[in-house]
């Protein structure tokens, strides 16, 4: 006959000494591990509990101002600002020397006054608006060009940082204009229901930008085609102030006149995070760093705040084990983000007694204006009362 | 955009080269006789002119067919883009392509059951779920390469020369295998302290002993260490291992009405609880990696006991008499009981009614077995027939035996070789492969202990079964019956202290709870295919109303007159002439689908024949 037994050495399970590491001998057939999709389940349930259990975004707030904090700007190396009186200003970034006072490296006197201003991505040129569009040079005291559309001002302007001749502007007509500096000539605007305070042009997709409503909703664009936008971001119980994206372009954040700021996933029209303090009023302004791992955002209380983007991230340098074991546990959650109970503690956040009713107040709004239309639409002529997608709702016109 | 990696500095680019057309370079597969798995390299078109183009065996990759109807996106994997990497030698790839993976091997790692439908779904679903199905795909033939790295080589025994395995003997067994193996059969004479029954831990190196005449031990049987050895002065039914601790139950004396409760001991014999709510238990079983302790009982009780917060999950009643055959289901938690009525009924603690009742024998099922992989149950009843069921699909008896006599104990082992303990003789059969139930034609070993038996289990890791009997306790070698490679993460039975509390703290985090033992335990991962309809049918049946119908209308009061009775009864009959307009609508265009759907199906009917009036 002919025989084996299964025998193991143990000298190829065990470790030889106490200094060496265990050895662990992997199988994975699927026999071995039972159960397998209950168990990720609970540790996708144990996964999500802590996340929520450690995220804390607040980090700081930074002190000093002696009045509220309008706007926030990042780039690596110079910095420009506008005032109300009518001047341009380009300061250095290293601080005055020991009894200097601190001098602009240049001041430029213009005609009207500014509010807003925005730096080429490459070039040595600045836009500045007001009136009118101004684009200048940094040598230059006057301005290359002007451009106008509308008898109103324009309130904001921003470059585009990948198609770097386009830029766009808010008016307070209600309107979005796109100019080209090549031409020197406004391209196309859309004519929203709302004026828009702000938009940011998305960092990797070239024609898209987000506009920053005073009805409550955020809007983002593709240059293309205006008639429609892409997606409608609703969530914020008050004025959409600022908007500025991730550098991943996969997420922007707003700051509101209802006191907390959002963070939205482009592609969805809710937000993932709420973030609110009761110290901080009225946000004015907000900045996605340039890691896009932190938030800075203004208020009208004259702080500003930093958080982090992402709120239970650690920070600092992770070992590997911490990476991997983070990296599953994302996994696990992305997973099972559709069971209900997963999918309850995930959203859950805590509100402010003011937003929470403002939310509930205008959630009975809306819900009895759908039903008056529905209501219209059933006793009337079939056909007679359209139904609009909500898109398509808020774009008054396109004017090319 | 560049997808292939860029050849390296000191090779000359290929595209580029005017002269390619002249002078070609051999290349490694333009050989005749190798069909090439990966595509490599700059297109040829001469090469492929010349030869018929290779088929793309990957070893694995069968496509099969995508039920979204659309070709599978399969992630491109680096193996792919390989370009021939020209040596500074010339010599040449002696194994061109990816390695190859065994089909059968990388089947059973994937999970996605493709023969289910799915409903219609968006696009953008569709595509995820493509994707899934890609990766699993890819996955799977990875494991298979890795199948590889597996250390040891399952047991065997063959008899040569038409020789029958059955009637070889434990003795000739172990002077034919090592002296460490050897060392693995022995037996433990204890005859004063009545029948035992023995369970061996999760692991495979602790063995638990109980004895009916109260005496219980706990042991290393590898190293023959004693953990702790008692006598409990009481009867002793059934015995488990419940990871660092046991439970024993059955305590009782003669007296009929001394209660017979549940006790915990820990592993040094200290007893640690009783519970008085599991009275008069014959049955023990320990769902691991739900902690929940089942108990099955005279009174007709299954009590769930919860053994890591300590409370009793649910104790149902399973309405069928005394309940003394327990044996559950390891791939779902599912406990298998067997009735006086020839019925094997399967629970879970989630219902009060069982999840199903099977038919099985013609007289009492005397004992129930599940195989680890939860596809076959074996039964035996006392029609002396020894039956085996598939217990995935169709609930139907595969094959069936008559033994001599009738089985009163079976088990199964991990690689799926049955026991069954029948007086004083344990029967053992094997089957061709891992996979398939054991064929009950000829047994693989036979042996014949010392007094009756009373209690079987196949050690989880080693090729040896114990016997628990009226005389002590046997353990037999069994080759083959044991899986070979463990993981070191799930079983261990070399661990350390460390790595035990370790294993014991993520086990307590990721304790499923009870009410997800089901029929399936993949339920969580499928697409939930139950319509809404159907759940508010089930709730209207339940509740015997609609819990969700509107209300009847009724008309606002109001003011100046206009809620007189008779505008009243004029408002009420509007709205109701409304409800009944749209059912009436809804009802006309059910049945106008159900017409066209008819039509549809019309043509594919059989020709009518002269029988057709005598179909019923």
């Amino acid at each position: 006959m002919k025989v084996k037994m299964l025998s193991r050495n143990p000298d190829n399970y065990v470790r030889e000494t106490k200094l060496d590491i265990q050895r662990v001998p992997r199988n994975y057939d699927p026999t071995l591990h039972p159960f397998e999709v209950p168990r990720e389940y609970v540790r996708a349930l144990n996964a999500t509990k802590l996340e929520r259990v450690f995220a804390k975004p607040f980090l700081a707030s930074l002190d000093g101002h002696r009045d509220g904090v309008n706007c926030l700007a990042k780039h690596p190396k110079s910095l420009t600002t506008v005032g109300d009186d009518k001047t341009v200003k380009q300061w250095k970034m290293d601080g005055p020397g020991c009894g200097e006072e601190e001098e602009p490296l240049q001041t430029i006197l213009g005609k009207t006054v500014s509010t807003g201003i925005d730096h080429h991505w490459k070039d040595p040129i600045f836009a500045t608006c007001g009136q009118q569009v101004d684009i200048w040079d940094e040598q230059r005291t006057s301005p290359v060009c002007s451009m106008n559309w509308g008898f109103d001002s324009v309130c904001s302007v921003k470059f585009n940082p990948i198609e770097t001749f386009i830029l766009g502007s808010c008016a307070s007509d209600r309107n979005i204009v796109l100019y080209d500096m090549r031409q020197a000539t406004p391209l196309k605007k859309v004519i929203l229901d709302m004026r828009t305070n702000t938009i940011c042009w998305n960092p990797m997709e070239a024609f898209h930008f987000t506009a920053a409503n005073e009805d409550y909703n955020l809007y983002t664009f593709d240059m293309r085609a205006l008639d429609t936008p892409v997606q409608v971001h609703m969530d914020h119980v008050s004025a959409v102030l600022d908007v500025d994206y991730s550098p991943t372009g996969k997420e922007f954040v707003s700051a509101s006149f209802d006191k907390s700021i959002r963070i939205f996933p482009v592609e969805r029209s809710r937000s993932r995070e709420v973030y609110h303090t009761k110290r901080m009023q009225h946000v004015i302004c907000v900045k996605w760093t340039s890691d896009s791992k932190y938030i800075m955002c203004g208020s009208d209380e004259m702080n500003i705040r930093l958080w982090k983007a992402n709120a239970s991230e650690k920070l600092g340098v992770l070992t590997s084990r911490e990476k991997a074991a983070n990296d599953y546990n994302q996994k696990l959650k992305e997973k099972f983000q559709y069971h209900p109970h997963v999918k309850r503690i995930a959203r859950h956040r805590h509100l402010p007694k003011s937003i929470y009713s403002q939310i509930q107040e205008q959630r009975i709004m809306k819900e009895s204006r759908r039903r008056k239309e529905m209501n219209r639409r059933k006793h009337s002529k079939p056909g007679s009362v359209p139904v609009v997608s909500e898109r398509k709702k808020h774009v008054v016109a396109v004017v090319k | 955009m560049e997808t292939a990696p860029k050849p390296g500095r000191g090779v000359p680019p290929k595209k580029d080269n005017p002269q390619a057309k002249k002078k070609k370079p051999r290349r490694y597969w333009e050989e005749e006789a190798t069909p090439v798995a990966a595509p490599a390299g700059p297109p040829r078109k001469k090469a492929r002119a010349r030869e018929p183009r290779p088929p793309r065996s990957k070893g694995v990759r069968g496509a099969p067919k995508s039920r979204f109807g659309r070709k599978p996106q399969a992630p491109k994997n680096a193996s792919d883009r390989k370009k021939p990497r020209r040596t500074l030698s010339g010599a040449q790839d002696p194994f061109p392509g990816p390695a190859p993976a065994p089909a059968e091997v990388a089947r059973k790692f994937c999970r996605i059951d493709k023969s289910k439908k799915l409903p219609r779904s968006k696009p953008k679903t569709r595509t995820k779920l493509e994707t899934a199905e890609a990766q699993e795909e890819e996955a799977s033939v990875r494991a298979a390469r890795a199948e590889l790295l597996l250390a040891e080589e399952p047991g065997f025994l063959e008899g040569e020369d038409g020789e029958d395995t059955a009637k070889i003997l434990q003795t000739d067994i172990v002077e034919a295998v090592d002296i460490a193996s050897a060392a693995k059969h022995f037996d433990l004479n204890l005859r004063q302290f009545g029948p035992y029954r023995l369970n061996y831990s999760r692991t495979g190196r602790h063995l638990a002993l109980g004895g009916r005449r109260g005496h219980v031990a706990a042991l290393d049987w590898v190293t023959k260490k004693l953990m702790c050895e008692i006598n409990v002065m009481e009867a002793v039914r059934d015995i488990q291992s419940v990871f660092p601790l046991l439970a024993v139950d059955g305590r009782g004396s003669a007296d009929p009405n001394w209660n017979r409760w549940l006790y915990i001991y820990d592993n040094q014999g200290i007893e640690l609880h009783c519970i008085r709510r599991c009275d008069r238990v014959t049955r023990l079983e320990f769902l691991p990696f739900h902690f929940l302790l089942a108990t099955a009982s005279e009174t007709g009780f299954l009590t769930y006991l919860d053994v890591s917060v300590g409370k009793i999950v649910t104790a149902l009643n399973a309405r069928a008499g005394r309940l003394s055959v327990m044996a559950q289901n390891p791939y779902n938690a599912v406990v298998h009981l067997g009735h006086s009525n020839g019925t094997v009924s399967l629970w879970s603690p989630a219902m009060k009614e069982p999840l199903a009742k099977i038919l099985c024998h013609r007289g009492a099922v005397r004992a129930v077995a599940v195989d680890s992989t939860g596809t076959y149950m074996a039964t035996s009843g006392l029609d002396h027939q020894l039956k085996i069921f598939d217990l995935r699909g169709t609930f139907q008896p595969l094959s069936a035996r008559t033994l001599p006599q009738g089985a009163g104990h079976l088990a199964f082992s991990q690689r799926g070789l049955l026991v069954a303990g029948m007086g004083d003789v344990v029967n053992i059969w094997a089957g061709p492969g891992k996979a398939s139930p054991p064929s009950l034609e000829q047994p693989y070993l036979t042996h014949r202990l010392s007094g009756h038996v009373h209690g079987l289990q196949f050690c989880p890791f080693e090729d040896v079964l114990g016997v628990g009997h009226s005389g002590g306790m046997t353990s037999m070698l069994v080759p083959g019956s044991a899986e070979p490679n463990f993981d070191g993460l799930e079983n261990n039975p070399y661990r350390s202290r460390k790595q035990r509390q370790e294993w014991e703290v993520k086990a307590l985090l990721e304790k499923v709870p009870a009410e997800l033992i089901c029929l399936d335990p993949r339920a969580l991962a499928e697409v939930d295919v139950v319509t809404l309809e159907q759940q508010k049918k089930e709730r209207i049946e339940r509740l015997g109303y609609d819990p969700d119908a509107k209300a009847a209308f009724q008309p606002k009061a109001k003011q100046k007159g206009r809620s007189s009775t008779a505008s009243l009864v004029k408002r009420k009959k509007k709205v109701m002439d409304q409800e009944h307009r749209d059912k009436v609508r809804q009802s006309l265009e059910g049945q106008q689908q159900q017409r066209q759907k008819q039509k549809t199906a019309k043509p594919t009917g059989a020709r009518p024949s002269a029988l057709d009036r005598f179909v019923r």
